[in-house]
């Protein structure tokens, strides 16, 4: 072979790959195509009972007493289970990953509307849903608290009966008892000092209402006990499996060699399904009790209202600067409603996640947050609802306060923020709050934007449209996001560090398997880390399997959330082929019969330097893996790699949207949203692109419709996909995305995760393009959802809808 | 409860089933047919990822009863692709990245082999009303209509 065709064949090589930076089509389109998904609902086996769920119509109550007996006569029925019956094996409560405990089936009282009061175990679901009703439960209703502020009040009404005088609650002392935790970050004495002495000052309270992820499949499983082998299977909607089997092992006993999680197909994720479900608790309980499978899937309504909703937080940021508005000072303040058991998924150093990230993508010499948590009769466990724990909540307060800050000092928006960002030569920098953003260029990001849609041309049009009485309102939010969770010093569940894993193996005909620790719920793994080994090996991605989900085979790993699959899963994926191609280099020495060191990387093969022909593919190394491989080396081909970052990756961007609101109805039209993304190296841009669509789409959501209300008596009013507002094709509106790349500097590959960013940094945008259209008549923020209705009744306010 | 006896053509082959008159058909096709490709989301008619397609018309099989499509036709998605290979629809879906975690997908391709024989040639807002039964939380839909797009032309092509 000659230089000529070398140079030839290198770029084709690459081709055939299908590696990173190629949007190569999905290896798993084809099963969801023919209907050949397998998610925990399609699983069938032999015996297999079905469990329902008893659940308690008041939001505080106390249970006086509960009569099986008429559920227990109907023909078909197994077995009724309560917190009595739970109580012997010392179920009956168990750990929330927040430090807390929730009770499994409610122990003597109720904290919530529709919480689990008890379970039936029927021949099939129409039997169960019969049974349900034959359950008599006899309430005595106790007065109840919904509103956070008033959590604290000296008259408020003791939700948690079990943590009465224990004042040391797991992240700080209880003041109060309803109170969960205080926490703190940053400097207060300085950041006050500043206050105190500076030039502009500018405070805003907002509400982040409660919302919840809703994936399209609600959550179940079947869990399947073994008597003979002791041997516990669980198939199960989890984001996290085998934290959920080290979870089952601690509270079952049962060793957890000898317990197998599954995690088939998942229908969307989103936070939703990390926590561990009381649902999935009894089902296991009852498959151990009648020896025999046991399914548990619930309904959307049950999925609304008691499987872990999002958000909740009632937040005040505040902003000191000079006149120019470069920031001098930030101070944040968070009340929290984490409802009756904080059952929160944030990493276990963090009581309200990473909500210090919330200097955003400024230079801000000093800062301070509060947080306090509190209890309320609501459903339990705020998610990290495709967000970083806390993210979401974080970019919100910041952007929306900077909005507040420039409309202050009569400074543009986009001009505030290119005053006060990181500048690109001071990557890596500290923030105020102490972490280390790796790398940034968010100028380049913002001009980009501004260009793209002609901002200066938008800001002409609003000025005319304005004069002649139209709303027309222009958002702009620059975020930074905090993913790749993360550095096991700093993030935890329930003390097990969050690194990831991957395991390769490559077969002697040179095809590989990979086996990881995360778990896809449509995020695309097995064809994003094929590329991924495809690039650092040199095998076709279209040859490589990848598999996930099952603790029996996959690697330990912390799973799939807030965006750390590529930061972490996928620099697991890079190392361990790294590992591998390293020992192929001794092995391609061996057979080529030259030194390691003579050889050169080409895409799939090692080549002698400087010989022309002298090399060996990556398939001739496989083979020769398993028989013909250097003295004293053990044979085969693969790696292992558990991977604990160095640090968290800082995604970011800047999104525009551009809204006409109609001053007689208050409905809004998106009429642009144009978002630029920057998560470092592209693996697949299909996929980067889908995910940011579906992120926006959220965030439209969000921003737009959700809520999940409750009136005085903690009744959730709205929990039906009739209620609760999920876009169809017609609300939604035509996504328009762009894109930098700024490699992270630690990440093996450069990679920094994407697919929550489009929801962190959408949400803030439609509010600030909301509020932009009133700006002019002094309104400075409003709440979110800004639905026809609300929007309508602050037209009203205003006095604008008068026709003349 | 007493049962009754049903038959029905199901993806062009005859089935029977004995059903409780209160069954829904989507547990008649899941559970007791056991073609799973058909899913449950909200069972009150606003997620559509149950969507079947009886008697020429798209249903939401989660509140039909299974009695209802005694002596029908019934296609489901298992029943799109033929002894030719997939269906235009179903290529389009790959093609154009129309999903993601794919647990609207079936109900999806259902709808839009259905939506297209109704409409060969639909525009953009045709297509968002037309498919408007049916949620997608992952997608954001846009590829979605690409797709449907794109195997409009295919099949006017065909
Ligand atoms: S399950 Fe039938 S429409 Fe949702
Ligand atoms: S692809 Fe997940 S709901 Fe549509």
């Amino acid at each position: 072979m000659d230089n000529a065709n070398d140079a030839n064949n290198a770029p084709e090589a690459e081709d055939q790959l299908k590696g990173v930076g190629c949007s190569r089509k999905r290896k798993e389109d084809a099963r969801f195509i023919q209907g050949k998904g397998n998610y925990v609902d399609d699983i069938k086996m032999p015996g297999m009972l079905f469990a329902d769920m008893v659940r308690s119509p008041y939001a505080h109550a106390r249970i006086k007493s509960i009569n099986k007996e008429k559920a227990l006569a109907l023909p078909g029925v197994h077995a009724v289970l309560t917190a009595d019956d739970l109580k012997p094996l010392n179920l009956h409560w168990m750990p929330t990953l927040a430090g807390d405990v929730q009770a499994v089936l409610a122990d003597e009282k109720v904290h919530f509307q529709y919480q689990e009061v008890a379970v039936v175990v029927a021949d099939n679901r129409y039997i169960a849903a019969d049974a349900i009703e034959l359950v008599e439960v006899e309430y005595e209703e106790l007065p109840v608290l919904v509103d956070a502020h008033k959590a604290m009040d000296e008259d408020a009404p003791v939700l948690r009966e079990d943590l009465v005088g224990k004042m040391d609650g797991a992240h700080s002392k209880r003041v109060h008892d309803n109170h969960i935790f205080n926490w703190q970050a940053g400097d207060k004495d300085a950041t006050d000092r500043v206050f105190e002495q500076a030039e502009v000052t500018v405070k805003q309270d907002m509400y982040y209402p409660r919302v919840h992820p809703s994936p399209l499949e609600t959550c179940g499983c079947v869990a399947s006990f073994d008597k003979v082998n002791e041997h516990l299977t669980v198939y199960i909607t989890s984001q996290a499996p085998h934290v959920v089997r080290t979870v089952v092992s601690m509270l079952s006993g049962i060793p957890e060699s000898k317990v197998r999680i599954v995690s088939p197909d998942i229908g969307g994720g989103f936070g939703n399904k990390v926590g561990v479900y009381p649902g999935y608790v009894v089902s296991i309980v009852a498959s151990i009790v009648l020896g025999v499978p046991v399914k548990w899937v619930e309904n959307r309504m049950e999925h609304l209202s008691t499987t872990a909703f999002a958000r909740d937080y009632h937040m005040t940021g505040e902003i000191a600067a000079d006149s120019e508005g470069h920031i001098k000072a930030l101070r944040v303040n968070v009340l929290a409603d984490h409802g009756a058991f904080d059952a929160c998924a944030d990493p276990s150093k963090f009581p309200a996640g990473l909500m210090h990230i919330c200097t955003g993508s400024y230079d801000v010499p000093v800062a301070h947050l509060n947080v306090d948590g509190v209890y309320t009769n609501k459903a339990p466990g705020g998610v990290a609802y495709r967000c970083s724990f806390r993210v979401t909540e974080a970019v919100y307060v910041i952007e929306r306060t900077m909005d507040v800050l420039a409309q202050k000092l009569g400074i543009d928006k986009a001009e505030i923020r290119r005053r006060n960002f990181i500048k690109a030569e001071q990557f890596p920098y500290e923030t105020a709050l102490g972490w280390e953003i790796d790398s940034g260029d968010y100028h380049t990001a913002l001009d980009k934007v501004l260009e793209a849609c002609d901002y200066e041309g938008l800001r002409r049009e609003q000025q005319e449209k304005r004069e002649k009485g139209e709303l027309m309102g222009i958002g702009l939010v620059t975020f930074t996001e905090i993913v790749g969770a993360g550095p096991t010093r700093n993030c935890d569940i329930l003390g097990v560090g969050m690194f990831d894993s991957a395991e390769i193996r490559v077969h002697p005909t040179g095809s590989v398997i990979a086996r990881m620790g995360t778990i896809t719920q449509g995020q695309g793994h097995q064809t994003t880390y094929a590329q991924i080994i495809a690039s650092e090996l040199g095998i076709p991605s279209d040859e490589i399997s990848i598999e996930e989900g099952d603790t029996d085979t996959a690697p330990y790993g912390l799973g799939t959330y807030g965006s750390r699959s590529t930061p972490v899963g996928g620099a697991a994926t890079a190392v361990a082929a790294r590992k591998i191609r390293a020992k192929a280099q001794k092995i391609a020495a061996h057979l080529l019969e030259v030194s390691e060191q003579d050889l050169e990387w080409d895409v799939d093969r090692f080549k002698v330097k400087g010989v022309p022909g002298q090399e060996k593919t990556m398939k001739e190394i496989a083979w020769a893996a398993y028989n013909d491989r250097p003295e004293g080396m053990e044979p085969g081909l693969e790696a292992v790699d558990y991977y604990d970052p160095p640090n968290f990756t800082y995604p970011f961007g800047t999104y525009l949207c551009v809204v006409d609101i109609d001053k007689y109805t208050g409905v809004t039209k998106v009429r642009r949203f144009y978002a630029l993304d920057d998560c470092g190296t592209r693996i697949n841009p299909m996929i980067i692109e889908g995910q940011i669509h579906g992120g926006l789409n959220e965030g439209f959501a969000v921003a737009m419709g959700q809520e999940l209300p409750f009136d005085e008596q903690g009744n959730i009013l709205g929990n039906t996909l009739m209620d609760y507002f999920i876009p169809t094709f017609v609300e939604t509106p035509t996504w328009e995305t762009d894109y930098t790349v700024t490699p992270s500097p630690h990440h093996p590959i450069g990679a920094k995760g994407v697919a929550e960013s489009p929801h962190v940094g959408s949400i803030p945008t439609f509010t600030s393009a909301i509020v932009d259209a009133f700006s002019h008549l002094g309104t400075t923020h409003l709440d979110m959802p800004h639905n026809a209705y609300r929007l309508w009744k602050h037209i009203r306010e205003l006095d604008l809808d008068k026709r003349s | 409860m007493a049962k009754h006896h049903i038959s029905f053509n199901l993806n062009g082959k005859p089935v029977e089933a004995l059903v409780e008159p209160r069954e829904l058909l989507v547990h008649t096709i899941r559970e007791n047919i056991q073609l799973t490709g058909t899913h449950i989301g909200c069972e009150t008619s606003h997620c559509g990822v149950c969507t079947v397609d009886l008697n020429g018309k798209s249903v939401k099989s989660c509140t039909l009863l299974a009695v209802q499509a005694d002596g029908g036709d019934v296609l489901t998605v298992e029943g799109l692709a033929s002894a030719e290979g997939l269906h235009a629809v179903q290529q389009a879906f790959v093609e154009e990245h129309g999903l993601q975690c794919g647990f609207c997908t079936p109900a999806m391709l259902v709808r839009a082999y259905r939506f297209l024989q109704d409409n060969p040639d639909p525009s953009e807002e045709e297509i968002r009303w037309g498919m408007s039964g049916n949620l997608c939380r992952c997608t954001g839909y846009q590829n979605i209509i690409k797709a449907v797009q794109s195997a409009a032309k295919k099949l006017q092509q065909a």
